[in-house]
This record gives structure tokens, C-alpha cells and sequence, in this order.
């Protein structure tokens, strides 16, 4: 199979890379960029744990082709510390204990902070809503939650 | 002697008996004593077994001593996930 | 030790353990740098990929592997008859399972493998392998696996405990007791007798499994993989490959989730044959199709349980029968299931009987607790059905008949210290239990009990020559442990927890270390941390001594500083870790501690959960409205992490009781093998799940720490089942209680 050649933005980047035409985002992501921060759980978009923005829009990236990804902006986990600064999600995850294993928590970071992105003030239902396409097995989601919901505050400088 | 509790479907082997009696001053003697005397245990000791001794499990310690007066239980080897 | 003994830290004031610091390992995890199973690779690697049986159950004619073998791209491709000959049974089992023998024995089943220089060619490849099956019929109900002209898998592999006659599926016969049943039903002034059925679930962790895997043409191989036990993969592939166990050196990945389903292998051993035969690093992971499919599910039983009780609460009788499939291969947990099902009561009357069947399907491995939750379940059922009958309240009979300390346990030892009654009692006196219901509402009380254990433990503990502290363990971190290694090290040595780092070592640098499981991490590797800190403090405390020119004995370890004690008190000023280290060069070289032990000394965990649901009843949907979880720690090293473990299991429990279970077609296949159909909970279905932490220390620990991670799966099936119940007014007695279910008990109670 010819590889497509492909010009694209990630992370503030500008990236370029071939990959095959039935390649998805998650792989090129994982394979040829080594960014392997988004995880693949199952591969047809019900776990979120290969949630990535582009061009602002939360998007599973193992249902997007890499070669989709010509000409607009991609934002992974990797992106979302500032160097050494962590985003406030981040820090309250750690400080509300709202990861164990870790794999589904880079998804779940990218979706919360679309999330504070349209609506820095949402209800726990509203966070549980938006955050029902990531899954997570090992916390039952009750300190993601309050981890989300004191980061918004944070953020809200409440 | 010391006397060691035989769980139910392990008593075919003890001649029905719940509770017998074997000499021994450590796990591992327990364990031989008793494939001695009951050979029929044999294939379970084999598949693997916990002994707890006065409340507390353990799982190959061979030397783990039993005294006289020590509740001595056979459980199949426990796992777990 | 006598019950009544004082726990060795009773008193203590701990500085660290206790608290809640940031967990060390928790940057990369929010970061994305953590490495995972499948986030690694090597130069020059191959894509590996499994061909994988659409029958449940055939013969295996012939397999020709010549024209993917000579697709270009394509480097090896195996089969069973790359594998020598094993002679354990449970190794051989392994094997047949990660490689079909003679018999694809499930839909899914390994029956060749690839490595390609590209997944497409591998995949190419995977189609180019014939296969000539002879389609076998297949059993999947555990029922009727039992029946005597089922479809037999192995013949002559039932074991001394089956009686003559019965079904060759029927692998072992299980049963304790004690007492007299039948007397103790008829001293009963109500009986009532169940069957119940669950469905095969899985662990549903979100990372697949994977692995990568390389090995020189000396023989000496490498292998990076997600597992609870590294330890246990060397032992395992070096004996299923022939190799010696020092010539394999594994080390474990940042696992995403196990919950037990990584505690045996599947793709390890066929990727070092792969590696072997290429010549090449050799990268496989799982898709979540093929997790389903050819993983370690859970068993799906069925269990017939008859309780007696008096009017006034007092259980005389408890009777249960379980019959379990495990899978292709023997080994269900039924034994534990009748051993835990029991646990919670003093019964002078007891019988439990268990049946490990094999039926066409994955070879179940565990998942928290195995075996227990459904026993629980069905028995947990009764009680409430009972104290429903006779208008008693459900806390209250169970402290009524609770297993306390010293209690002859139902299946068997007698329990040492224990924290049942001081859980049951927190659950009564929490407003949850009193809190008013509405309509369609209902309340569901469960207990849960898990064994846990110790097991082989090593644990090196390393002083650096600026006064950090590197403590190395043997055992992947699956729910935070390291942050509590990192804790204990710290406490005991008297230095900020900022200054210890644990890591989880590679096979070669570490004796053997037991898997993480059986809740056994906090305890047997806090216990050899504990003890390393100790040993690396008589050291210190040497070295202080020598300095100061006297005796060894003379010295005392305090607040992180050597301090001269008895006739020399006050002669020298206390000397810091810091600075020791700083010339331990000069007094005898670099200061270290290590414990290594096959621990003992668990204690077992009880717990009670609360749960409210709601039921539509015109759709038959529940919704779970409140949930709290009362525990026995013991003692919570990271209070946080322990209160992960509770929501975590009463979480997967929740959705073990409403909506996961395998599903297959009359053609023996899985029909539901994605998480679009295998319903597991999300953030939008639950509450949140509160809880209380209860600490009965636990005697074998120096802190008293006893395993949770597991007890919290138990009690949830039965509690949401109840609370379910209650709220739809008719007993629902099969799991899971989707809304088809529900809506169906519903519509028949009313007639």
C-alpha cells in the first residue's frame, strides 16, 4: 500500500509523517510519533481512553484516520502540562487520589478539560454525563469526579 | 500428637473420619505423616493444600512449627485475583 | 498470640502512615510518560499476531502453515508443534491454553501465530494458514456440562473426588462442613430454599493484554509485559519453552488494571516462540475482541442454597450447593466460593458442596476474590429473604449470628481477631441505614468476606550516598502500592516520604516474588519493606557507634537520627541519616537492608456494603441511588488508596450484578466480545460511593495491616440484588438483572 504523506499540527507542532490510507490517528499517533499517551482499549471508540482534541473537539482518535489529521490541530496528553507546570486537572487528579492504574486517566484528562473548555461550571451530573464515554475499571469514577469538579473551581478562581 | 480437621470431601480418604491424628513437630512432617498414614490424600496434598495453624494460613513454610496443642486445619491452596 | 494481646503498634503515633501524599509514581501517569505494555518497542520488530479457532469445539486435523510462511514480510509462524513437551499438568494446561493441542476447546482458542514486519502483513499472512477442523458439539451451560451425555472436552481427567458415573466435564468434588443439617433445618422455624445462576463476567480492565518480547541466539531473552507477576511469567514461559529461568528476564510494564486477569499468561509464551523462531523482537498485543474471547473470565455458575432460621434471628442451618465452569481446563474457584459463602456466620450446623465442570469456553482465571462474590450472593439472598419472612431487621441478624474472634470459622480454623461485628455495627449506626426511601425504592444489606495471604516476598532496601533511600520491590503496582511502600520505608527510617523512591525491579534483580493478588501487596511486601527499613537502621546504628566508639548496642534509632542511648545518652550529637550515608564509604562501605520471606500471618477482611436502587417498572432499568462501604483495613496505610480499593470493587460489583455477562449464540460463539456490549458501569450510571474505613488491627502485621482489594467485590452482587428485590417487589435470583430481567420477574409476579 502507498503511504499518504501527511502535514499536520500536534501539540503546538508542526508534524509531518506518511502512514497508510487504513491507518487510524491512535496508531500513527502510538507507532510513528511515539507519543503513546492516548491508549488503545478497544479500538472502536467505547472506551475513550484514545481521547484527543482536533481542532478543538474531543475525538476518539482510533475512530479517525491519520490521514484525516492534514492541515488541522491536534492536542494529546503530552501537550496539556505546560513544561514543567501540570494543568490543574492534572495536579488535582493526583491530589484526590482519582487514578490507579493510570491507563484510562490520560482520555479522561484530554475529555475534562473539553469539558471545563465549554462549561467551566458544571454540575456533577453534567460531569458525569460528559464523562460517560471514558471508562475507567479500577476507581468507580467517585474520585475522578470530585477531581474534575474541584479543578473547575480551581480554575474558576472560586 | 496433633490433631488435624479433614474438610468433607477429603474424609473419603481418612476412612470418614473429620479430625485424625498424626506426630509431628512441623508443617512438612504434618503433611508427610499424613500421606503416610491416609495415602488417599496424596493427590490433593499434590494438587496443593493451606494448612492454617491456630487461625493463621500458610502455604508451603515447611518448617512452620505445630505443637501438641495447635488447631490444625487442611484447606485446598488458596489463591487469589 | 492470645486475642487479646495488644497489637504491637497499638499506641504508635505515625507520622506518615496515615496521611495522604501524592503518590510517587503519579506524574507520569497524568503526564502520558508512563510506560504501558504496549507502549514499548525495538529496533527492528515484528508485529506478532494469533490465529484463533471460530469453533467452540473441533478437532484439530491438520494445520498447514506454508503459504503464510512464505508471504513476504512474514519472519516466523508457530504452532503447537513449536513447543516441546511439558510434564506438570498445570504448566501443560497453559500451554493448551495459549496454544491449542489437539482440540480447539472455545471460540477464540490460539491455534497458530505470525510475526510480520507489518500488521498488515501479518494479517495477510493469518488468512493464509489452513486449518482443517472437524466441528465437535460444544457445551457452555455449567448445568448441562454436568449432564452425563454432554459433549466431554477431556476424557479421564476427573480426579478421585468425582463419583463414578457422572459426566466426564465434572473435574472435582468439593464439600466441608460440620454439624447436622437436617437437625438443624428442623429446629427451624422457617426454611427457605433458593437456586440462583450468574453469568460469566470479566475483569473488563481497559488495557489489553501485551507484551514484547526478544531472545538472542544464545538463548537468552528479554521480555517487557503488563502482568500482576512478572516473577510468576518467567517461572511459567521458561518452563513451557524449556528454558532455565535465569536465561528470561521480564520486567513488568505499568500495568492498566488486572484484577487477576493478569495473573496467568496467554500471549508471552507464543511471543518468546515467535521471537525464538525470528530472530526478531516480537510485539503482540491483544484487541479487546480477543480479551473477551481468549482471556480469563470469571466463572458463570449455578447454586442451590437452603437456610433455616429461627423467629428470633438465629440461623440453625446453612446448606449450599455450587457448581461452577471454569472454562476449557479445570481449576474454577468453587472451593472458594463454598468456603467464603459461609464466612460471615457462627453456624453449628454447615454443609457446602462445590463442582469444578469445564465447558467450551476461555479458561476462567481470577478477578478479585475468586469465587466469593457469587457464592456470597446466593447466600446473602437467603438471609435477606429470610429476615424479610420473619419481619427481622438485616444488621440486626447478622451481629446476631456474625462470626467474632475466636468463632470456629464455617469452613473450618478458628478466626483470630477480626472486624465483622465493628463494620456491622458502623453500618447500623450510619444514617445511610436509616434515610427514607421512595417509591420503587428499595435497600439492600450485604456482608463479604476474603481470605488474603502472604506469600514469597523480597524487598531491598538501598541508602544513597546523599541520604535518599531506594527501596526495591518485586511486585506491580496495581492500586497505588508503591505509595505505600514509599510510606512504610518512610516511617520506619523517621526521613520525609519525599526522600524514599520505589521502584518495581526486573526479574534479575530481585529472588522470587509471589504475583499481586490475594490482597497480599500492602501487607507481605509492607511487612519485608518494614523489615528491610529495620535491618538498614542496625546498620546505621553500627556505623554511629563505630564513629562514636562504643557499643552497638549502646545506640538508638530516632526521629530519622542515631542518637547515643543508655550510659552514653547526651555524650554525642544524634547523627542523621543524611549524614551517615554521607561517609558510609569510610565505615565499611554502602548501607543497605533486605528482608526476603514467604510471609505469613494474614488477616482476613469482612465487609458490609449499603446500597438504594430504584426500578422503573415499566422498562425494568435500576438505577443505583446511594452506596456506602464499610471495611476492615486493619490499618490504611494511604487512607486514599484504600478507599480507591472500596469503590473500586463495589463499582465492578455493581455492574457484575446489573448488566455484564457473556453472552453466546447456539453456535458456541461469543456474540458480545466489545465494551459496547458488554455494559460496563460508567461515570453517568453511578453515585458516588461513599465509605468508612474500620481498622481491627491485624496481629501478623508490625502496623496491622490487613488486604482489601479484594473483600470489596463480594458483598455488591448480593446487596444490589437485594436492594433490586426490595425495590420491584419480586426476588430476582439470576444475574445480571438487566432490564429485560427485571421487567420479566416484574410482569410474572403480577400474573
Amino acid at each position: 500500500m502507498t503511504q499518504i504523506h501527511v502535514s499536520t499540527k500536534i501539540n503546538g507542532d508542526a508534524v509531518e509523517f506518511l502512514c497508510e490510507p487504513n491507518e487510524t490517528l491512535l496508531d500513527v499517533l502510538r507507532d510513528r510519533l511515539d507519543l503513546t499517551g492516548a491508549k488503545e482499549g478497544c479500538g472502536t471508540g467505547d472506551c475513550g481512553a484514545c481521547s484527543v482534541t482536533v481542532d478543538g473537539r474531543l475525538v476518539c482518535s482510533c475512530l479517525m484516520l491519520g490521514a484525516e489529521a492534514e492541515g488541522r490541530e491536534v492536542t494529546t496528553i503530552e501537550g496539556m502540562a505546560d513544561g514543567e507546570v501540570l494543568h490543574p486537572l492534572q495536579q488535582k487528579f493526583l491530589e484526590h487520589a482519582a487514578l490507579q492504574c493510570g491507563i484510562c486517566t490520560p482520555g479522561i484528562l484530554v475529555a475534562a478539560k473539553a469539558l471545563l473548555e465549554r462549561n467551566p461550571d458544571p454540575t456533577e451530573t453534567e460531569t458525569r454525563y460528559w464523562l460517560a464515554g471514558n471508562l475507567c475499571r479500577c476507581t468507580g469514577y467517585d474520585k475522578v469526579i470530585r477531581a474534575v469538579m474541584d479543578a473547575a473551581a480551581q480554575m474558576r478562581g472560586a | 500428637m496433633v490433631r488435624v480437621a479433614i474438610w468433607g470431601s477429603l474424609r473419603a480418604a481418612t476412612g470418614g473420619r473429620a479430625e485424625v491424628e498424626v506426630e509431628a513437630a512441623n508443617l512438612r512432617e504434618l503433611l508427610d505423616r499424613l500421606a503416610e498414614a491416609y495415602p488417599g490424600i496424596q493427590p490433593q496434598i499434590d494438587r496443593g493444600v493451606s494448612v492454617v495453624i491456630d487461625g493463621l494460613v500458610y502455604n508451603d513454610s515447611w518448617f512452620t512449627p505445630v505443637r501438641p496443642d495447635s488447631e490444625v486445619v487442611l484447606l485446598p491452596r488458596i489463591v487469589g485475583g | 498470640m492470645a486475642l487479646d494481646d495488644k497489637h504491637e503498634a497499638e499506641g504508635r503515633v505515625f507520622k506518615i502512615v496515615g496521611t495522604r501524599p501524592i503518590r510517587p509514581d503519579g506524574i507520569d501517569k497524568v503526564t502520558g510518560r508512563a510506560r504501558f505494555g504496549a507502549d514499548m518497542s525495538a529496533p527492528g520488530m515484528l508485529v506478532g499476531l494469533i490465529l484463533r479457532s471460530p469453533h467452540a469445539h473441533a478437532r484439530i486435523r491438520s494445520i498447514n502453515i506454508a503459504k503464510a510462511e512464505a508471504l513476504p514480510g512474514v519472519k516466523a509462524v508457530v504452532t503447537r508443534a513449536d513447543f516441546g513437551n511439558v510434564s506438570d499438568d498445570d504448566l501443560r494446561d497453559i500451554l493448551h491454553n495459549v496454544m491449542a493441542h489437539d482440540k480447539a476447546l472455545y471460540d477464540g482458542h490460539a491455534v497458530a501465530a505470525v510475526a510480520a514486519t507489518s500488521t498488515s502483513a501479518a494479517r495477510q499472512a493469518l488468512k493464509l494458514i489452513e486449518v482443517d477442523y472437524e466441528v465437535l458439539p460444544h457445551v457452555i451451560d455449567v448445568d448441562e456440562a454436568m449432564q452425563p451425555d454432554a459433549p466431554v472436552l477431556h476424557e479421564g481427567r476427573s480426579d478421585e473426588t468425582v463419583p463414578a458415573g457422572m459426566s466426564a466435564n465434572i473435574m472435582h468434588r468439593f464439600e466441608y462442613g460440620h454439624g447436622d443439617v437436617e437437625a438443624g433445618l428442623a429446629a427451624a422455624d422457617e426454611v427457605i430454599e433458593r437456586s440462583f445462576k450468574t453469568a460469566a463476567t470479566h475483569q473488563g480492565y481497559i488495557e489489553p493484554h501485551a507484551c514484547l518480547a526478544s531472545m538472542g541466539p544464545d538463548g537468552q531473552a528479554d521480555l517487557w509485559c503488563c502482568t500482576q507477576g512478572h516473577y510468576m511469567v518467567r517461572n511459567t514461559c521458561a518452563g513451557i519453552l524449556g528454558m532455565e529461568v535465569s536465561q528470561l528476564k521480564v520486567t513488568a510494564s505499568e500495568i492498566g488494571g488486572g484484577f487477576g486477569g493478569k495473573t496467568t499468561v496467554f500471549l508471552e509464551p507464543v511471543a518468546l516462540a515467535l521471537a525464538r523462531k525470528s530472530g526478531r523482537p516480537v510485539k503482540m498485543v491483544m484487541s479487546r475482541e480477543e480479551v473477551f474471547r481468549a482471556s480469563g473470565p470469571t466463572s458463570s455458575t449455578s447454586i442451590d442454597v437452603k437456610i433455616g432460621m429461627k423467629r428470633d434471628g438465629t440461623i440453625t442451618a446453612g446448606w449450599a450447593e455450587l457448581r461452577y465452569q471454569g472454562g476449557a481446563f479445570p481449576g474454577s474457584p468453587v472451593q472458594f466460593g463454598a468456603m467464603s459463602c459461609f464466612a460471615a456466620y457462627d453456624l453449628a450446623n454447615v454443609q457446602a458442596i462445590g463442582w469444578d465442570v469445564v465447558a467450551n469456553r476461555p479458561k476462567q482465571i481470577a478477578y478479585r476474590a475468586p469465587g466469593a462474590p457469587m457464592g456470597a450472593y446466593a447466600v446473602e439472598s437467603v438471609v435477606d429473604e429470610l429476615c424479610g419472612k420473619l419481619g427481622l431487621d438485616r444488621l440486626e441478624v447478622r451481629l446476631k449470628n456474625a462470626s467474632r474472634d475466636g468463632t470456629k470459622a464455617a469452613y473450618g480454623p478458628r478466626f483470630g481477631r477480626i472486624g465483622l461485628t465493628a463494620v456491622l455495627e458502623a453500618a447500623k449506626a450510619h444514617p445511610h441505614y436509616t434515610a427514607p426511601l421512595g417509591p420503587n425504592q428499595g435497600r439492600g444489606v450485604a456482608c463479604g468476606f476474603w481470605f488474603n495471604f502472604g506469600g514469597d516476598t523480597c524487598v531491598s532496601l538501598n541508602v544513597n550516598p546523599d541520604g535518599t533511600v531506594g527501596v526495591s520491590e518485586g511486585n506491580p503496582d496495581i492500586g497505588g502500592s508503591r505509595a505505600a511502600m514509599t510510606m512504610m520505608a518512610a516511617e520506619e527510617l523517621g526521613i520525609p516520604y519525599e526522600r524514599v523512591r520505589t521502584t518495581i525491579a526486573d526479574t534479575s534483580a530481585l529472588g522470587q516474588n509471589d504475583v499481586t493478588d490475594g490482597s497480599r501487596v500492602t501487607f507481605a511486601v509492607g511487612l519485608a519493606t518494614i523489615k528491610a527499613a529495620r535491618a538498614a537502621i542496625t546498620i546505621m546504628c553500627a556505623r554511629a557507634a563505630k564513629i562514636w566508639g562504643i557499643d552497638a548496642d549502646a545506640v538508638v534509632w530516632e526521629d530519622g537520627h542515631a542518637k547515643p542511648a543508655g550510659p552514653n545518652a547526651g555524650k554525642f550529637p544524634p547523627m542523621s541519616l543524611a549524614e551517615i550515608a554521607a561517609v558510609a564509604t569510610n565505615t565499611g562501605g554502602p548501607i543497605a537492608g533486605h528482608h526476603e520471606v514467604n510471609a505469613e500471618g494474614a488477616g482476613v477482611s469482612f465487609a458490609a456494603h449499603l446500597v438504594d436502587a430504584e426500578v422503573d417498572p415499566e422498562t425494568g432499568a435500576v438505577k443505583i441511588l446511594r452506596y456506602t462501604v464499610f471495611q476492615d483495613a486493619g490499618k490504611a496505610v494511604h487512607p486514599a488508596y484504600v478507599e480507591g480499593q472500596f469503590q473500586g470493587g463495589a463499582v465492578q460489583g455493581i455492574g457484575w450484578a446489573l448488566n455484564e455477562e457473556y453472552i453466546y449464540g447456539a453456535d458456541g460463539r461469543l456474540q458480545n466480545p466489545g465494551f459496547l456490549d458488554y455494559r460496563i458501569p460508567v461515570a453517568s450510571d453511578l453515585p458516588m460511593i461513599d465509605t468508612v474505613i474500620i481498622e481491627v488491627a491485624n496481629p501478623g502485621h508490625p502496623y496491622g495491616v490487613r488486604g482489601v482489594g479484594e473483600t470489596s467485590i463480594v458483598p455488591p452482587l448480593a446487596a444490589v440484588a437485594n436492594a433490586v428485590s426490595a425495590a420491584a417487589g419480586v426476588r430476582l435470583t439470576e444475574l445480571p438483572m438487566s432490564p429485560p430481567k427485571v421487567l420479566h420477574a416484574i410482569d410474572a409476579a403480577r400474573g
